[in-house]
């Protein structure tokens, strides 16, 4: 009995305190030594796996985004693209909606537009670029926003677990690309290039203005970046989902119609994601395939978490993981394949490993037991 | 005929049942982890790191002893695997990051591991095919009942199954009781359903996480170990074992966390997979590249309007542990 009320009083050696003080420019020294700690992890990985220098593997890394002007517009793309999709997600999450199935809403904008460019243009019904284009931009959206809202609506009246339903959501969408890509494809099962006789429904720029076709792109999720942070941060419907995010309760207590709510913010964030598929199908590739969100849609999660859904953030965050996919394909080429494509998953996961865990130094301290006190008691 | 659609099913459902064991495992305890995928891909190319480096060890293959052969890989399938859970668990638990973004990362890592190390093997075999193939290990997992063969269709629907078959169904069962019937079970859904409750109970809270999570990830790892050495004749080809993961993912939701529910909701799925298969071998519908999109999509169909039914009953036993995704933080309020 005395033995175990000994052992109950003990002081732990350490324990943990939730603080909300920390100044912001601490807050980011943690941060940029958490991606320090990482890059050096990811270097000695780089040495354990390969036997080669780290600092020439990040130097070839660095070339894949920046050595020739095509290899920089590629990587602007690349980083527009993921960015695009990250705001998408960015007003759900802020709600704490936990909206994974963005790869699906991605895909069925991206069909949305392909339908309409094939359905209404060379194959079928040539309609001239005015009519089309707007026809196709809205379809995509909607069909992006229609993706989004299904989960938001069952979320909202009955709140069926949202990780789960857009989970699923994905690879319904998934398998419905498969269909039209068959049935588009005649038996090939690629599409090709939809309309590459008149280009009609191509959202590009003329090729003088713009040599490498991502120009337009880059404007467009441009614009959305700041858009999306005015949206959240100074709009009463930004201001309305930060409320529900912190608490439901409050929310309904202050009378905002939380369901409301949820279904026109993911009825935003579908639609940002058609946006998203709309500039792969019919500004970039002109085709469609299962691929063509390229795991996108999960990577955006983690570009807008680590950004703290701020806008502006999420540049950077976005870059980070666009420089290390650029980087590991540069590296493919580089080592004669000793590193592979994949090798980009291990890199970006570790360093976001590193910026997550570093998320709680931020928000906690860890109290030491003092002597001191230990004498009081005494 | 239906001994061997049967038999397909099964073959088809046991990762499924390894994957969605392990993550019922793992939620029961308020951990929603969405690196099962990731995690299964990394217990597959654990168990063929494994088994390709004893394979080769060996001046001649007769000279094999079986008890290496399935050991080795099985030994560290189960490392790989424990290794993930305790990164997921580390992240979440002790840092108390959030769970979706790290299972997300988690997948992205275990699937960038395993195709990169799928890729520096099939390097190293120079062979002409993208893949690494085990086949003697894959010949010892997959070895029956020898006398499942002079049985007729009760030899082929029940015994003529790799050894790993049916410790995933002990698994399951095993589980099922632990939740249901025991006391540490009934705990482990304490912590799940309201951490702070339990805290206060005198469950250590990060105890349990930590168990349920890594036991669970290196359950979900023998999955991807089945898929490679029995579904795949020990073939790694880097790809296959996202869809087995998400997949497992679902039904654990359609299962409704129950384990022993998993076993049938496994088969069900597994035979779903492949019935397309069989329905145009028997001229029953007509299965092309133009229908299969649609049969594909069944099992996630399926998947959601048992969550949305689910939901909208309310049942009680029916619905996801009531903390699960959230971080316990024992001075919240």
């Amino acid at each position: 009995m005395e033995k175990t009320k000994a052992k109950s009083a003990r002081e732990p050696l350490f324990h943990i305190v939730k603080r909300t003080d920390i100044p912001k420019w601490k807050a980011w020294v943690i941060r940029i030594l958490a991606v320090l700690a990482a890059l050096v992890v990811c270097g000695i990985i780089i040495v354990a796996l390969t036997g080669k220098n780290p600092f020439e593997m990040y130097k070839f890394m660095f070339e894949g985004s920046f050595k020739t002007e095509r290899k920089f517009w590629k990587m602007l793309q690349d980083l527009a693209m993921l960015l695009c999709v990250a705001l998408a997600v960015t007003p759900a999450f802020k709600m704490r909606f936990w909206n994974i199935g963005a790869e699906g809403q991605i895909l069925m904008g991206g069909l949305g537009a392909a339908i309409c460019m094939k359905l209404l243009g060379d194959d079928g019904a040539q309609l001239s670029n005015g009519l089309l284009l707007p026809i196709t931009i809205i379809t995509a959206i909607l069909f992006g926003a229609i993706w989004g809202v299904i989960p938001a609506f069952f979320k909202a009246n009955w709140n069926t677990n949202e990780t789960l339903f857009t989970l699923m959501m994905n690879y319904i969408a998934i398998q419905v690309i498969a269909y039209f890509t068959f049935i588009w494809s005649s038996g090939s099962n690629t599409v090709g290039k939809i309309n590459a006789e008149s280009h009609a429904g191509w959202l590009q720029l003329p090729r003088e203005v713009d040599k490498y076709g991502y120009l337009l792109n880059v404007i467009i999720v441009a614009l959305l970046t700041i858009l999306m942070y005015l949206y959240l941060k100074y709009s009463k419907q930004g201001y309305e989902i930060s409320v529900v995010g912190e608490s439901v309760n409050t929310a309904r207590y202050v009378g905002i119609n939380v369901k409301k709510v949820v279904v026109r913010t993911m009825l935003i964030s579908g639609a940002l994601c058609g946006v998203a598929g709309l500039l792969l199908v019919s500004g970039t590739d002109q085709s469609i395939t299962a691929e063509t969100a390229g795991g996108r849609g999960y990577t955006a999660i983690m570009v807008s978490w680590l950004a703290q859904f701020n806008p502006f953030y999420m540049i950077l965050t976005a870059f980070i993981v666009v420089f290390l996919q650029r980087g590991a394909d540069e590296l493919q080429t580089q080592t004669n394949r000793i590193i592979n494509a994949d090798f980009a998953d291990i890199l970006i996961a570790i360093i976001i490993f590193f910026i997550i865990g570093c998320e709680f130094f931020i928000n906690y301290s860890i109290k030491f037991r003092s002597r001191k006190k230990k004498e009081v008691e005494a | 005929m239906f001994a061997a659609f049967f038999h397909r099913a099964v073959l088809q459902a046991i990762s499924l049942l390894f994957g969605c064991t392990g993550e019922i495992v793992t939620e029961k305890s308020g951990n929603l982890n969405l690196g099962i995928p990731g995690i299964m891909y990394v217990g597959g190319i654990s168990g063929v790191i494994g088994a390709f480096l004893y394979e080769n060890s060996l001046p001649d293959k007769s000279e094999a002893s079986w008890f290496l052969a399935i050991f080795i890989p099985l030994l560290c399938c189960l490392a790989g695997s424990l290794i993930m859970g305790l990164i997921y668990c580390f992240l979440t638990t002790t840092l108390r990051a959030n769970q979706n973004v790290t299972g997300l990362a988690l997948t992205t890592f275990g699937v960038g591991l395993g195709k990169y190390f799928g890729g520096v093997l099939i390097k190293l075999v120079n062979a002409d095919v993208p893949s690494v193939t085990v086949s003697m290990t894959s010949n010892y997992y997959k070895a029956t009942f020898p006398f499942a063969d002079d049985l007729g269709w009760f030899g082929e629907m029940f015994l003529s199954y790799g050894f790993l078959t049916y410790v995933a169904i002990i698994i399951a069962f095993v589980a099922g009781i632990y939740l249901k019937r025991t006391r540490s079970g009934l705990n482990l859904r304490a912590v799940g359903e309201n951490p702070a409750t339990a805290d206060a109970a005198g469950i250590s809270v990060t105890k349990y996480k930590y168990l349920a999570t890594c036991i669970g990830s290196m359950i979900a790892g023998l999955g991807g170990l089945f898929y490679v050495m029995n579904n795949a004749s020990g073939v790694w080809s880097n790809n296959g074992l996202d869809n087995i993961g998400w997949l497992a993912i679902a039904l654990v939701i359609f299962t409704a966390w129950k384990p022993n529910f998993a076993i049938v909701g496994a088969l069900l799925f597994g035979g779903l997979s492949i019935a397309p298969y069989y329905l145009s071998l028997y001229d029953i519908v007509d299965i092309n590249l133009r229908t299969k999109p649609f049969f594909d999509m069944l099992p996630y169909i399926v998947t959601v309007i048992v969550l949305i039914i689910n939901s909208m009953r309310k049942k009680r036993e029916n619905q996801p542990p009531e903390a699960l995704g959230l971080s316990y933080f024992r001075e919240d309020r």
